[in-house]
C-alpha cells in the first residue's frame, strides 16, 4: 500500500515537460496571430455552450464521416448513370431504343435481353461493394466517447452526434473522435502522449500540452460552467499548423498546433484528457487530407476504351458504305418511270426503301446497319470481364502462399477491377513503417573496445547468406522464412542479441571489461525513458519516445544493468560491481539532458555518480568522438559493416568533467536556456557543442529495425523483374536511410544525392521569419540541388544506375512544385533508388500523382497506416497491409495483404497471370465478334445492303451470350502461360507485362486481322460450297437459313478451336467449356427449331430436317473449320519456333524436360536476369566488383 | 441419268434477300389464315380492294410462274411435282385449311396465281418459292422426272416465259441434275480441299526441312539471349 502510495506521489513529482525541450513547437507563430478574424482565418468556436444563440455550430458539419461511393438515394441514378457512361453501353442503350422502331433488323426483345442482363449484373456487384463499405463507416461513427452534458456530468455518446464545441473526456487508448483542443489531462501540467501512426506513421510518443490556464481542470466537476470562445483558421489539410486564439474570461491566449489533437491519433500514456471540439467529420485534417475514393480504371481497361473506339469507327464506316451502295440501287430501281426490281414494289414504298427520296432512305438504312452491326462490340466484354476478376480475386484471396497463419489473415482483393493493372506495375510505392519494417527495434549487436559483440543475424546477411551458397535455393525456401536462428529460447521484445562472452555476466571476464562496464552503464542511463510498471517483482516495461531509445534500456537491462526508477533529477540502476562480482543498485544524479536534434545528431547526459564523480555520457551518429583513437579503427569498420547491414547504429562515447568546467557550462546552458531571443536554438547548440568534446570512445550499437520476413527477398525478386521501388516515409531522414540499406535499396557504393535545406543559409533566413523570402530561397536552393544531381547522373553517364536520391518533406514541397516537379521526375528516375522521408500524407500523394502522370507508368503504392491513404488512393494500385495497426490503409486500399513479402506472389504470380489473362481476354473477345460480325457484313454485301441480317434473331443475340462466352471466361479465370514456379523462377516473365507487349496495338490488330480473315473465309467457303446446287440427296436446295445455320455452325466451331489453340493450360474444365459450347450449339438448334414455328420463325426444324441428315452440312463444316485455323496455328508454330516470347522459352524449357537440370535452368535463369540496380543481387554483384577492382592493387 | 432427275429453275440477279421482299410475308396468316389480321409486314400487298390478301406479301405477291413441260422423243416425260417442298413447311407452316383469297386481284399483277379451291399447303411450288434464297443466284426445284434418261436421249423442253426477268436484266436457267449423298454437283468444293490439302503438305514439308538443317540442339538458348525489350 505504502509502495503504491509512493509511487503516485513520485509520478505527480517528474513534471515531464521539463524532460522534453518544447522550444520548437512555441516560438514563431506571432505574425501568424494578427491575421485570425481574416480571410481564412474566421472559424468561431464557442465552448461548452451548445444553446447559446451565438453559436452557429449548426452551419459546421456533422462528426459523421461517410467513405461510401452512394447513398440510398443517389445509387439507382448514380450507379445508371456510370454503367452509361461507358461509351458501350451507351450505345447498347441507343440501339435497344430503337429497336422498338421499324427501323430493327431484328427484334426488340432479342436486342433488349442482353443489355438488361449486362446493366443488372455491374450494378449488383456495384451495390454489394458499396454495402461492405457502409458497414465499415457505421462500425466507426457509432464508437463511443464521453462528453460534457452540462453541470459537470459527463455521458458516453457516439461519434457521429458530436458537434463542435462539445467537450469531451478522452481516455487511455482511445482514439480522439474530432480535432480537439487540449484542455487538461491527468498531468497536473496538461500534458498528453499521442501516437500519431495513422497519421503519419511514426510510432514515437508525441507530447501536447494544453493552456497554462486551463491546466487545472482536471475534474468532471471542473466543466460546470465552464465557458470559452475559439478563434482559429478555417479547416485546411496542413497537419502540422494551427492558428487560433481562445478566450477565456476576456483574456485572449494564442492556440498553436501544441495544443490540437488530431482525429484518428490515440491517447497514450495518460489516463485521460478533456478537450474541446474544434473540427468535427469532414472538417477534421485527417479527413481533409484524405481525397475521395476514386474509381479506378486499369490501363487495359482504358485501352479497351480506345479499341471500342476504332470498333465504333469500323461500325460506322461499314454502315456509311452499306448506306451509299443501298441508297444508290434504291434509288435505280424506280429511275423515270422504269421499275427495276419489279418484286421489291418500289413503286409503292415505305420510307425507308423509297426510291424517290432515296437518301432519306439511305440515312435511315445507316441507322438500321449501325445495329445490325453491333455484334461488332461485344456487349458481354464489360460483364464477362467484371465476372472473370471477381472469380479471379477469389484466387487471390484463396491464395495459401499469401495467407498470414500468425495473424490467421489471407490476401484480399477488395475492389476486383484492378487485377490485370497487378501485371503491369513499373514502380512500387512503399511506405516504411509497418510495411518494409515490423516496427520493432531489436538491440542486435555491439562493438565494445574495439571488439565485435553479438551472433544475431539481420535479415539482409540471411538473404545474401542463402544467396551466395547457393542460388537454387531462392524458389523453394518460402518456409525457411520463419527460421529464427535461435528460437528456442524465450525471446525478449528488442532484445535479438545472443553472444556467450558477454552475456550472463560472463563480461567481466573479457579483457576490455572495464570498457564494457562504462559501455553497459552508459546504455543504462543516457535516455529519457520513463519505467513502468511494478519495482517489487523486477517486471519493469519501458516507455520511451522511439522503439530504439526502449532497446537500448532493455539491452542493458538482459546485460545485467537493469534501470527501474526515474525521479525528477535522478536515475537508479541495479548494476554487477565489478570489483565484488555483486549486484548493487546505484542512484545516479541527472545534471543535464542535452537533446537530441538534428544538427548534431546526439544526445547527452551529465550524470553525478554516487562517488561525486561528473561523468558526460553521450550517445550519437559516427562523427563525435574526436579523441580517445584507442579502438577507432575497429569501431569505424564495425560500425560500416553494421549499416551496410542496414543495422542503425550509434556511437557511445563518455568523458569525466571536473568541477569546474560543469559549473561554467552550466551557467551558459542556463543562460542560453533563459533567453528569448530567436537565436536562442543556437545559443544552446554552441554550449553544448563545447561541452561534448575530447569524448573517449566506448563502442558502437547496431540496433536492426526489424525488417518484417522476407523483405530483403522480395524487393531483390522485384528488382529482378524490373520493377522500381521507392520508400516513401514520414520517419527522419537517418532512420529512412538505414532502411534502405537494409532493404538492400541502397548500398555503400552507391552515390547518394541528398536533396534537403539543412543549410546555414536557410536557417537563418528561417530565424527572420520571412514567409516569402524564406519560400523563395528554399525553392531556389532546392532546384539548384536538383540540377547539380541531375549534373551527376549525366556525369556518370551510363553508370547511372549506382546513385540513390534521398529527399526530405521539406524539400519535396518545393520540388513538387509545378515548374520544377518534372526535373525531379527527371532526376528521380534517372536513380536506382528513391526515398523520401518526413513527407507528409498528401506529399505522398503528390509524389504518386507525379510518378503516374508524367511517366505515364503503372504505379503501385503499398502502405499500412492511415497516413498511407491518400497515396494509396492515388496510386494506380493501393495496396494495404492489414497488420497490427489501425484499419484505414485497409479500407481504402484495393488489395489487402498480410506481409510486404506476399507483393511478390501478388506481382509475379498472380500479376502476371491477371494480366496475360485479361488481355488476351479482350483480344480474343473482340476477335470473335469480328468474325461474326464481319460475315453479317459479306453477307450484307449480297443483299444490295438492305440490312438483312443472315442469321436468325436469335442466333445473333444469344452469340455472345451462350455460343461464344464460358471458353473465354474460362480463359479468363484459369489460363496460365507457366506455373506459379516458373513465374517466381524467371521474374522477367513479369516485364512483358510492364512493356504490355500483349496488349500492344500489334497484337490487338494482329487478332482483330485474324478475325477479319476468319469471317472473310468461313463466308466465301461456305458460301460457294452452298451455291447453287442441290443440298442433299432429295435434290432440295438450300435457301437462307440453311447457309446462316451452316456459317454459324463454322463460326462457332471456328471461334472456340481458336480458343483452343490459343490457351496453354488445358484442364477438364477447358475441354468441358470448349466442347461444350459447341455441343450448347447443336442442342440449341434442335431445340430451339422444335419451338412452334411462331417462336423459331426461319429457324424452324432446320437443323433436325435440312442440316444434320445431310453429309455436305457435315462435311463442310469440317473443310471450313479446318481451312480458317490453317494460317494462325501456321502463324503461331513459326513463331514458337523462330522467335519465341519470352514465356514461349520457358515452356520450351519446360517442355524439353530441361528444367530437372538445376545448372542448365540456373544458367538460363541467370541470362534472364537483366543487370539489377538494386536488392541483394545487385550487391553482391558490387561486391564481387568492388573485390575484382582492388584485386589487382593489392 | 439415273432417275430421279431434278428439274431446277435458276434466276440470277435476283434479290430474294433483301430486307424488305423477305420481311413481307405473314407466317401467321400462312398457318391460320384470314383469321390472322396483323399483316402490316405485308405492305403494300396486304390487301386489295379493302379486302386482305391471302397469302399476303411480296414474296408470294411475285411467285415465279414460268411453266415447263417436258418430252423424250415426242413421249412426254412425266414430272413429279409433290414433294419437292421440304416436310416441315407442309406440314407445319403452311395452312392445312388456308385457301387463297383475294390473290393477284389487285391493279398490278405480280407473278403466279394460286388455285383458291387447293389449301396452302399443298401448293408445293409456291411453298418452295416462300422459302427466301440465300444469295442473289439462287436454284429452286421444279418437279421431278422419275425415268432414267439414257445417253443419246434428246429432251424437248417447252415453256411458257411468263415471268418477267428484263427490267432487273436478271437471267433465267433451266437445269436438269441428280443428286448424290453430298448433295448436287459443286467442283469449287473439291478443288479448294485439295488446294488447302496440297499446301499443308508443302509447308510441313518446308518446316521438316528447315528443322533438319537448323536443329535446335538440346540445351540450345542462344534465343534467350535476345533481350525482351528487343
Amino acid at each position: 500500500m505504502a509502495g503504491s502510495g509512493l509511487k503516485r506521489r513520485r509520478r505527480r513529482r517528474i513534471h515531464l515537460s521539463k524532460l522534453y525541450t518544447l522550444t520548437c513547437t512555441q516560438a514563431f507563430f506571432k505574425q501568424d496571430h494578427s491575421q485570425i478574424g481574416g480571410p481564412g482565418y474566421s472559424r468561431l468556436v464557442i465552448i461548452n455552450e451548445p444553446d447559446s444563440p451565438e453559436a452557429d455550430s449548426s452551419s459546421y458539419s456533422d462528426n459523421y464521416v461517410r467513405t461510401t461511393k452512394y447513398t440510398l438515394a443517389t445509387f439507382l441514378p448514380k450507379s445508371l448513370f456510370e454503367q452509361f457512361r461507358r461509351v458501350a453501353n451507351f450505345y447498347f442503350l441507343v440501339t435497344g431504343v430503337l429497336s422498338f422502331t421499324p427501323l430493327a433488323p431484328y427484334t426488340a426483345a432479342s436486342a433488349i435481353f442482353p443489355l438488361l442482363f449486362v446493366i443488372g449484373a455491374t450494378m449488383v456487384k456495384e451495390g454489394v461493394e458499396d454495402w461492405r463499405r457502409n458497414k465499415q463507416d457505421i462500425e466507426v461513427n457509432n464508437r463511443r466517447v464521453k462528453v460534457h452534458r452540462g453541470d459537470g456530468n459527463f455521458d458516453s455518446k457516439e461519434w457521429k452526434t458530436l458537434s463542435v464545441g462539445d467537450i469531451v473526456k478522452v481516455e487511455k487508448n482511445q482514439f480522439f473522435p474530432a480535432d480537439l483542443v487540449l484542455l487538461s489531462s491527468s498531468y497536473e501540467d496538461a500534458i498528453c502522449y499521442v501516437e500519431t501512426m495513422n497519421l503519419d506513421g511514426e510510432t514515437n510518443l508525441k507530447v501536447k500540452q494544453g493552456l497554462e490556464v486551463t491546466s487545472s481542470l482536471r475534474e468532471d466537476f471542473n466543466f460546470k460552467g465552464f465557458e470559452a470562445f475559439v478563434k482559429c483558421e478555417d479547416p485546411n489539410a496542413n497537419l502540422y499548423s494551427f492558428v487560433g486564439t481562445m478566450e477565456l474570461k476576456g483574456t485572449k491566449y494564442p492556440l498553436s498546433p501544441q495544443q490540437l489533437l488530431l482525429r484518428d491519433s490515440k491517447l497514450r500514456n495518460t489516463e485521460f484528457i478533456f478537450g474541446a471540439v474544434i473540427f468535427t467529420g469532414h472538417d477534421t485534417k485527417v479527413i481533409q487530407n484524405s481525397t475521395d475514393p476514386p474509381s479506378k480504371r486499369s490501363m487495359i481497361e482504358r485501352k479497351m476504351d480506345k479499341i471500342i473506339y476504332l470498333m465504333f469507327f469500323m461500325v460506322v464506316l461499314m454502315s456509311f458504305i452499306g448506306s451509299v451502295i443501298f441508297g444508290v440501287t434504291t434509288r435505280d430501281d424506280f429511275k423515270d418511270g422504269v421499275v427495276k426490281r419489279w418484286y421489291l414494289r418500289p413503286d409503292s414504298s415505305s420510307i425507308f426503301f423509297d426510291p424517290k427520296r432515296a437518301h432519306v432512305a439511305a440515312f435511315y438504312h445507316f441507322l438500321t446497319a449501325a445495329m445490325l452491326y453491333s455484334y461488332f462490340i461485344p456487349i458481354s466484354l464489360y460483364v464477362s470481364i467484371e465476372i472473370v476478376k471477381v472469380l479471379q480475386s477469389i484466387f487471390i484471396n484463396q491464395d495459401i502462399h499469401m495467407y498470414y497463419e500468425e495473424a490467421n489473415k489471407p490476401a484480399r482483393a477488395r475492389t476486383s477491377n484492378l487485377n490485370e493493372e497487378l501485371g503491369q506495375v513499373d514502380t512500387i510505392l512503399s511506405d516504411k513503417t509497418g510495411t518494409l519494417t515490423c516496427n520493432s527495434m531489436e538491440f542486435i549487436k555491439c562493438s565494445v573496445a574495439g571488439t565485435a559483440y553479438g551472433r544475431g543475424v539481420t535479415e539482409v546477411e540471411m538473404a545474401m547468406g542463402r544467396r551466395k551458397g547457393s542460388p537454387l535455393v531462392l524458389q523453394s525456401d518460402d518456409v525457411e522464412y520463419n527460421k529464427e536462428p535461435f528460437a528456442e529460447e524465450a525471446k525478449v521484445k528488442g532484445f535479438n542479441f545472443r553472444d556467450e562472452r558477454i552475456m550472463n555476466g560472463n563480461w567481466v571476464t573479457e579483457p576490455h571489461a572495464d570498457v564494457i562496464q562504462k559501455f553497459l552503464r552508459l546504455l543504462a542511463v543516457c535516455h529519457t525513458v520513463i519505467p513502468e510498471g511494478d519495482e517489487d517483482t523486477e517486471k519493469i516495461s519501458y516507455e520511451a519516445e522511439s522503439p530504439d531509445e526502449a532497446a537500448f534500456v532493455i539491452a542493458a537491462r538482459e546485460l545485467g544493468f537493469e534501470f527501474y526508477n526515474r525521479t525528477q533529477t535522478s536515475i537508479s540502476v541495479r548494476e554487477l560491481d565489478l570489483v565484488t562480482g555483486k549486484r548493487v543498485e546505484r542512484l545516479y544524479k541527472v545534471l543535464n539532458v542535452l537533446e537530441f536534434n538534428s544538427t548534431r545528431k546526439r544526445m547527452s547526459v551529465i550524470v553525478q555518480d554516487e562517488d561525486g564523480k561528473l561523468l558526460l555520457l553521450c550517445k550519437g551518429a559516427d562523427k563525435l568522438s574526436k579523441n580517445g583513437r584507442e579502438f577507432e579503427v575497429e569501431t569505424r569498420d564495425h560500425v560500416n559493416e553494421y549499416a551496410d547491414a542496414g543495422l542503425r547504429t550509434l556511437i557511445l562515447a563518455y568523458r569525466e568533467l571536473d568541477e569546474k568546467e560543469y559549473k561554467d557550462f552550466s551557467v551558459r546552458i542556463s543562460e542560453a536556456k533563459s533567453s528569448v531571443s530567436a537565436d536562442r536554438e543556437s545559443l544552446i547548440e554552441e554550449v553544448t557543442e563545447k561541452v561534448e568534446k575530447d569524448l573517449i570512445l566506448l563502442g558502437a550499437t547496431a540496433v536492426e529495425d526489424k525488417l518484417q520476413n522476407g523483405v530483403p527477398d522480395c524487393i531483390d525478386k522485384l528488382a529482378q523483374a524490373g520493377i522500381k521501388i521507392w520508400v516513401l516515409t514520414g520517419d527522419k531522414m537517418e532512420t529512412a536511410i538505414n532502411i534502405g540499406f537494409a532493404s538492400s535499396l541502397l548500398r555503400q557504393d552507391m552515390k547518394q544525392i541528398i536533396i534537403n535545406l539543412e543549410t546555414p543559409e536557410i536557417h537563418s533566413l528561417e530565424k527572420t521569419g520571412e514567409k516569402d523570402a524564406i519560400a523563395k530561397a528554399s525553392k531556389e536552393n532546392v532546384l539548384l540541388q536538383i540540377i547539380n544531381g541531375k549534373a551527376q547522373l549525366k556525369y556518370a553517364g551510363g553508370n547511372s544506375d549506382a546513385f540513390a536520391l534521398i529527399i526530405d518533406g521539406k524539400s519535396l514541397a518545393y520540388a513538387l512544385d509545378d515548374d520544377i516537379k518534372h526535373i525531379f521526375l527527371e532526376l528521380a528516375v534517372g536513380c536506382a533508388s528513391v526515398i523520401c522521408c518526413r513527407s507528409s500524407p498528401k506529399q505522398k500523394a503528390l509524389v504518386t500523382r507525379l510518378v503516374k502522370s508524367g511517366n505515364g507508368k503503372t504505379t503501385l503504392a503499398i502502405g499500412d497506416g492511415a497516413n498511407d491513404v491518400g497515396m494509396l488512393q492515388e496510386a494506380d494500385i493501393g495496396v494495404g497491409i492489414s497488420g497490427v495497426e489501425g484499419m484505414q490503409a485497409v479500407m481504402s486500399s484495393d488489395i489487402a495483404i498480410a506481409q510486404f513479402r506476399y507483393l511478390e506472389r501478388l506481382l509475379l504470380v498472380h500479376g502476371h497471370w491477371c494480366y496475360r489473362r485479361i488481355s488476351t481476354m479482350i483480344c480474343y473477345f473482340f476477335y470473335k465478334n469480328i468474325t461474326f460480325g464481319f460475315t453479317l457484313f459479306l453477307y450484307e454485301a449480297y443483299t444490295t445492303f438492305s440490312s438483312t441480317p443472315a442469321y436468325n434473331d436469335w442466333f445473333l443475340s444469344l452469340y455472345n451470350v451462350c455460343f461464344s462466352s464460358l471458353p473465354v471466361i474460362a480463359l479468363g479465370v484459369f489460363d496460365q502461360d507457366v506455373s506459379a514456379r516458373y513465374c517466381l523462377k524467371f521474374p522477367l516473365l513479369y516485364q512483358e507485362g510492364v512493356q504490355n507487349v500483349l496488349f500492344s496495338w500489334r497484337r490487338i490488330l494482329g487478332w482483330m486481322f485474324n478475325g477479319f480473315y476468319s469471317a472473310v473465309i468461313i463466308f466465301f467457303l461456305c458460301k460457294s460450297s452452298l451455291e447453287p446446287q442441290a443440298l442433299n440427296h432429295q435434290g432440295k436446295t438450300p435457301g437462307k437459313e440453311i447457309l446462316g445455320g451452316t456459317m454459324y455452325t463454322c463460326i462457332v466451331w471456328v471461334v472456340n478451336l481458336q480458343m483452343a489453340l490459343a490457351i496453354s493450360y488445358f484442364t477438364l474444365i477447358q475441354h468441358i467449356v470448349i466442347w461444350g459450347s459447341i455441343l450448347v450449339w447443336y442442342l440449341f438448334m434442335t431445340v430451339y427449331g422444335e419451338l412452334p414455328s411462331e417462336i423459331s420463325t426461319s429457324a424452324y426444324r432446320v437443323f433436325v430436317e435440312a442440316l444434320a441428315p445431310s453429309l455436305s452440312y457435315w462435311v463442310i463444316t469440317l473443310f471450313v473449320v479446318v481451312s480458317t485455323l490453317l494460317p494462325y496455328f501456321i502463324y503461331s508454330a513459326v513463331q514458337m519456333r523462330f522467335f519465341p516470347m519470352y514465356h514461349g522459352m520457358i515452356q520450351w524449357l519446360r517442355y524439353e524436360g530441361q528444367c530437372n537440370d538445376p545448372e542448365y535452368c540456373d544458367m538460363v535463369r541467370q541470362r534472364s536476369i537483366r543487370p539489377t540496380t538494386v536488392g541483394f543481387t545487385a550487391r553482391l554483384e558490387a561486391k564481387k566488383r568492388s573485390v575484382r577492382r582492388s584485386e589487382p592493387e593489392s | 441419268m439415273k432417275a430421279p432427275i431434278f428439274i431446277y429453275y435458276q434466276l440470277d440477279n435476283y434479290y430474294q434477300n433483301h430486307r424488305r421482299y423477305v420481311k413481307s410475308r405473314s407466317d401467321q396468316q400462312l398457318l391460320h389464315g384470314q383469321e390472322y389480321s396483323h399483316t402490316s409486314a405485308c405492305e403494300p400487298e396486304e390487301s386489295s380492294n379493302g379486302l386482305p390478301i391471302v397469302p399476303c406479301g411480296l414474296i408470294a405477291w411475285s411467285m415465279f410462274n414460268d411453266t415447263f413441260t417436258f418430252a423424250r422423243e415426242s413421249a412426254k416425260l412425266k414430272v413429279s411435282r409433290s414433294n419437292i417442298a421440304w416436310k416441315s413447311d407442309r406440314e407445319h407452316k403452311f395452312g392445312k385449311d388456308v385457301y387463297p383469297f383475294n390473290f393477284q386481284n389487285g391493279s398490278l399483277i405480280g407473278g403466279a396465281k394460286l388455285d383458291p379451291k387447293v389449301p396452302l399447303s399443298d401448293q408445293e411450288d409456291f411453298i418452295v418459292w416462300m422459302r427466301a434464297a440465300a444469295l442473289l443466284s439462287f436454284r429452286k426445284l421444279y418437279g421431278r422426272i422419275e425415268e432414267d434418261l439414257e445417253p443419246g436421249n434428246v429432251v424437248v423442253v417447252n415453256l411458257m416465259n411468263n415471268y418477267n426477268t428484263y427490267s432487273f436484266s436478271g437471267q433465267k436457267k433451266l437445269i436438269l441434275s441428280t443428286s448424290s449423298w453430298l448433295g448436287g454437283r459443286n467442283d469449287f468444293l473439291g478443288i479448294t480441299y485439295l488446294v488447302v490439302g496440297a499446301s499443308s503438305i508443302v509447308i510441313s514439308i518446308i518446316f521438316m526441312l528447315l528443322h533438319l538443317k537448323n536443329p535446335r540442339p538440346y540445351g540450345d538458348n542462344s534465343w534467350n539471349k535476345k533481350s525482351l525489350s528487343s
